[in-house]
This record gives structure tokens, C-alpha cells and sequence, in this order.
């Protein structure tokens, strides 16, 4: 008897804990919009397809168009996944079927360790270290590569970790039985363990996908952030997140809530993929793993 | 099974953030509540005025026990900004005030100069008004146009809201649309460490950081403007062209923690870090 009184009552605490983070979430959502409305209201569409972005000119009030910063993210993040991906992807299966136990135990650690660094001290390495490598190739050092190159770099660890734990989650009787038949290791790995952990290697990938939208110090300190749209990969650029962080402490009436509107549309891309995840993983359920 | 109804929680738990955040809201009030010198003075703006700011205030906590200064960079705008939204007891404004922001009280502590800085290996000495406006609307590109190397020119600017972006533009005749940058950086540190990374690079600092750093060793060189070397003692003079008062301001005037602070940074007894940030204190 009291022990289904415990159930109940736990059950409780979790389900109105579950309301509160929900509750958080949607409030943050709605006041995004809320503050977002004025400059919706006024700038429409052009917000996102203008390409100038100067919230100080008097004579004209200002223009705000996002589609630099637009562009800006979305290459810096397509550039990091195309890096981060088969890294993370090749490193997993490594650690998982090529190393050594003790070579591979190290080199999780390693990678976990690189997981734990704030981005704060990476943009600061960046700027430091890697830009004026990339400085030496096309100067200065401070564009779209460098961005790509180490926001690449900090999501490399999520990648690698969520797809080593899908590998990890393959049945081990399916690897066993495809050895007795004679498969060699990568046959083994191409054939049997990567098409089954399909949805966790994509999950792995959309997760590093989404860190890489949201990346602000590392951006801040090596892309320029010059707003221009990039045509190479040695323009600087500016993304959504840097020009937030650049301009909020200051800003006010229609800048302000142009601001917000960009924040508003990270929110919205960060949804988009979280969709696209449940949909693919949707879709490979019926393959066994998930 | 019998359990409590779900609604009942949803009440205790949003009582009980409410309840927590209700005592947070009387934090960090420094103006208006402090009778004996005790309270938290939140203090942001300017990049150029922040290690004044920070040095000053430490030793006027050493003075009042039981008074915490928290500095915070971010820019002229934020400053006045945050002191007018009362998110901030303090404003630091490395400019004279606009008309936009009349309201406001501004009081001056220091007066500081804005200079163009190149690398130390870049050979150009000098260059002239005219050519530093011309390589920041992008009609020179290259070093060797102004007697330098054949290397293509860095431009280092500095990003909207920043005071200092706004005295170089004004100085120079440049509209901030007009300017051609290569890189934009935030606050004075960050431009000093873009310049002395790449040895083809132009930008502009406060001539008080720019001297301290160079004296500490980074490999920059502050270049001469309207003919005058960028020194402490020239923009003391009044001789050197492009110089500002470095401001503290508040929305209303300042009472308590706050007015004492403010008169301690006015009075002659912090002269001493003025002078050892290479900023030029005001006479009293």
C-alpha cells in the first residue's frame, strides 16, 4: 500500500517539474517574439534580405538587413559539420574497432577532455595561435576558414561522442555472426555496424550541427566580423550570434528589437533541426536501432 | 492510486520560484539604500575607462570594507545605456556626452587620446591625416602606396557603439558606412593584440592603453596625428589633435556608495593610477 503512495507521489514531482522546463521554454519563445515584434512590424521581409546592416545612420534611421549574418552562420556551420563529421564519425569507429582497449580508453579521454574546454578559450587559441597560421596563407588571419576550422574543432568531440555511443549500442550478436561468416572488420563495419547505427551517427551529427549555430565567443574573436556577405573563404564574416553578442549591450528601440529578431530566428533554425532529427529517426526505426 | 492532483503541484513549485525570486530584486541598488558605505556598485561602459575603473576601485574597497565594485567592459553606449535603464549605478563614457544624452550626469575623472597604431616591424613612421582616411575608405590597399612594403593593408576597425570608433570617425571626416574594415573588434585589448599579430596592420586605440601595452612589451607603434607624436604628455598639453574626457555618468545625481566613489575618482588622490595607465589626470 505506502509503496504506491511513494509512486504517486513522485510521479507528481516529475510531472510538474516537466510543466516548469516546458513552462521555461515556451516563456523564452514568447517573449522572443514579443520583443521581435516592432521590428517585424516595421521591416518585414527585408529584415532578412537586405544585405546592409547600419543601426547608427541617422539620416535614415538605420538599416537592418541580416542576410550577411544570415549567410555567416550558415557557412561557418555547414563548413564545420563538412569538417566535424567524418572526423567524428572515423574517430568513433577508431576508438571502437581499430584501437587497441588501452589506446582507445586514452584517446576517449582525450576526446572528452576537449568536449569540457570553454569556447571561450578556443576563440582565445584562435586568435592567438591558428589565425595568424591562416594569416600566413591569405592575411590577415581572421575569416570565414578560421571560423570554420575551430568551431569544426569544438564540435568534433560531440560528434565523435554520441556516435561512438550508438556504434557501442549495436547488438553484439550481429558483429559475432557476420565474423562466423567470414566478413573481414571493415566489411564488418561498412556493412553491418554503420548502417544499423544510422540514426545515432545523424543524431550525433545534427547535435554538433546545432552547437555550431550557436557558437558566440569563438566567432567573436576570429571571423572579422565585418558584415559583408562572404564570397570566399577568406572574407571575414559576421555571424547571427556574434552580432548579438557585439550589439545588445547597447542598443535600443528598433535596433534592439532587430536583434531580437535574429535571436528569434536561431530559435527558429535550432527548432528546424531538432524536427528534422525526430523525423529522420523516424524514419529509421524501422530499421532496429534508433 | 490516489494521488495529489497535479494542479496542486503546479501551485507549491511556482509558489516556491516565486518566492525565491522576490528576495534577489533589491540586489544591487549602490545609490540609493547605502547609508553606512556597504553595497555592490555595478559599474559598466567603456573598454578604455574599465582598468581605471577597476585599479580605483580596488583601492576604494580597501578604504570602505564591505563595499564590492564590479566592472564590466562593453562599450561608451552600454554605459550610458545601462546607467539610463538603472541596470548599472554607474556609466563609463569615454566621450563628451551627446544631446541625446542630456539627461544624464557626467562626471569627468581623466582625459585620454585616441591614436592609430601599426605593427613595430611595419617601417612607415608617420602617416598623414589624409592617407589614414583614404586607407580607412579603402582607396589605399597597399603598404607600398604609402612607402611601406609591398604587402596588402589590414584594416582594424572597431565595432558601432564604441566611443572610440566614433571620435576617430569624426576626427578623420569618415562616415562609419564609408569605412572599409578587414576586421572589426570589440574592445581596446582585442585591437591591440589584432595589430600586434599581423605586421600589416592598421588600427586605432586609446593612446593611454597603447602606451601601456607598448611599454609592456607588445610589438606595436603608435603613429603621430596632425603632425603631433602620440604621447601622454602631448595630449596633457593640449597640443596632441584627437583627444576626450573620460566620463563617469549616472541617470540622477548620485547619492550614497555611488557619489563617494565618484568623488574619490575626482580627487587628487588616485592621480597616481591616472598617471601609471598613461591617462592624463584633470586638474581640480
Amino acid at each position: 500500500m505506502s509503496r504506491f503512495r511513494v509512486d504517486d507521489w513522485v510521479g507528481g514531482i516529475l510531472r510538474s517539474l516537466s510543466l516548469v522546463a516546458c513552462v521555461l521554454v515556451g516563456s523564452i519563445a514568447g517573449f522572443l517574439v514579443l520583443e521581435s515584434l516592432p521590428a517585424l512590424r516595421t521591416l518585414g521581409p527585408r529584415l532578412i534580405t537586405d544585405s546592409q546592416w547600419y543601426p547608427a545612420a541617422d539620416a535614415t534611421g538605420g538599416s537592418f538587413g541580416l542576410l550577411p549574418m544570415i549567410v555567416g552562420t550558415l557557412a561557418v556551420t555547414a563548413g564545420a559539420v563538412l569538417l566535424a563529421a567524418p572526423a567524428g564519425v572515423a574517430s568513433a569507429v577508431f576508438c571502437q574497432f581499430y584501437a587497441p582497449r588501452w589506446v582507445a580508453a586514452w584517446y576517449r579521454k582525450l576526446i572528452e577532455l576537449l568536449a569540457g574546454i570553454p569556447s571561450v578559450v578556443y576563440g582565445f587559441w584562435g586568435l592567438v595561435v591558428l589565425a595568424p597560421q591562416v594569416a600566413r596563407l591569405h592575411p590577415p588571419g581572421f575569416n570565414l576558414l578560421t571560423g570554420m576550422l575551430i568551431v569544426g574543432l569544438m564540435i568534433l568531440p560531440t560528434v565523435m561522442l554520441v556516435v561512438e555511443a550508438a556504434l557501442a549500442a549495436v547488438p553484439r550478436s550481429y558483429i559475432v555472426g557476420a565474423a562466423a561468416l567470414g566478413l573481414g572488420r571493415w566489411s564488418i563495419v561498412r556493412n553491418i555496424v554503420l548502417p544499423e547505427a544510422r540514426g545515432g551517427i545523424i543524431t550525433g551529427v545534427v547535435l554538433g550541427m546545432a552547437r555550431a549555430v550557436g557558437e558566440t565567443m569563438a566567432v567573436v574573436m576570429v571571423c572579422g566580423n565585418v558584415v559583408r556577405v562572404p564570397r570566399g573563404l577568406f572574407d571575414p564574416v559576421r555571424t547571427l550570434t556574434a552580432n548579438i553578442a557585439l550589439e545588445m549591450g547597447y542598443a535600443l528601440s528598433i535596433h534592439r528589437s532587430a536583434l531580437f529578431a535574429s535571436g528569434l530566428l536561431l530559435l527558429v533554425m535550432a527548432a528546424g533541426m531538432i524536427l528534422a532529427l525526430e523525423w529522420v529517426q523516424r524514419q529509421s526505426v524501422g530499421q532496429g536501432a534508433g | 492510486m490516489n494521488s495529489p492532483p497535479t494542479g496542486l503541484w503546479i501551485v507549491v513549485l511556482l509558489g516556491c520560484c516565486i518566492g525565491c525570486a522576490v528576495p534577489t530584486g533589491s540586489g544591487a541598488d549602490g545609490s540609493g539604500a547605502a547609508a553606512t558605505a556597504s553595497g555592490t556598485l555595478q559599474i559598466t561602459g567603456s573598454s578604455t575607462i574599465a582598468p581605471l575603473i577597476s585599479e580605483i576601485g580596488k583601492r576604494f574597497e580597501r578604504r570602505h570594507p564591505g563595499v564590492r565594485v564590479e566592472v564590466q567592459m562593453g562599450g561608451s553606449s552600454r554605459g550610458a545605456a545601462d546607467a539610463r535603464r538603472g541596470l548599472a549605478d554607474i556609466g563609463m563614457v569615454s566621450r563628451a556626452l551627446n544631446e541625446e544624452e542630456a539627461d544624464l550626469h557626467a562626471f569627468a575623472i581623466a582625459a585620454d587620446g585616441v591614436c592609430v597604431i601599426v605593427h613595430a616591424d611595419n617601417p612607415v613612421a608617420s602617416l598623414s591625416d589624409r592617407q589614414i582616411a583614404a586607407i580607412y575608405r579603402g582607396e589605399i590597399d597597399n603598404w607600398k602606396q604609402v612607402g611601406g612594403s609591398d604587402h596588402a593593408i589590414t584594416v582594424v576597425n572597431k565595432a558601432e557603439g564604441r566611443s572610440t570608433l566614433e571620435i576617430f570617425a569624426e576626427y578623420f571626416g569618415l562616415e562609419s558606412s564609408q569605412i572599409h574594415a578587414d576586421v572589426i573588434i570589440g574592445d581596446n585589448r582585442q585591437g591591440i593584440k589584432t595589430v600586434a599579430g599581423d605586421p600589416n596592420a592598421i588600427g586605432y586605440v586609446s593612446i593611454g592603453t597603447a602606451q601601456w601595452d607598448r611599454d609592456h612589451g607588445a610589438p606595436i607603434r603608435l603613429l603621430p596625428a596632425g603632425g603631433v607624436e602620440a604621447r601622454v604628455q602631448h595630449v596633457a598639453s593640449g597640443r596632441y589633435p584627437i583627444s576626450r574626457t573620460l566620463n563617469l555618468v549616472t541617470r540622477t545625481q548620485p547619492s550614497g556608495i555611488a557619489k563617494q566613489l565618484i568623488d574619490f575618482a575626482q580627487s587628487p588622490e588616485v592621480h597616481d593610477l591616472i598617471e601609471e595607465l598613461s591617462f592624463v589626470p584633470l586638474p581640480r
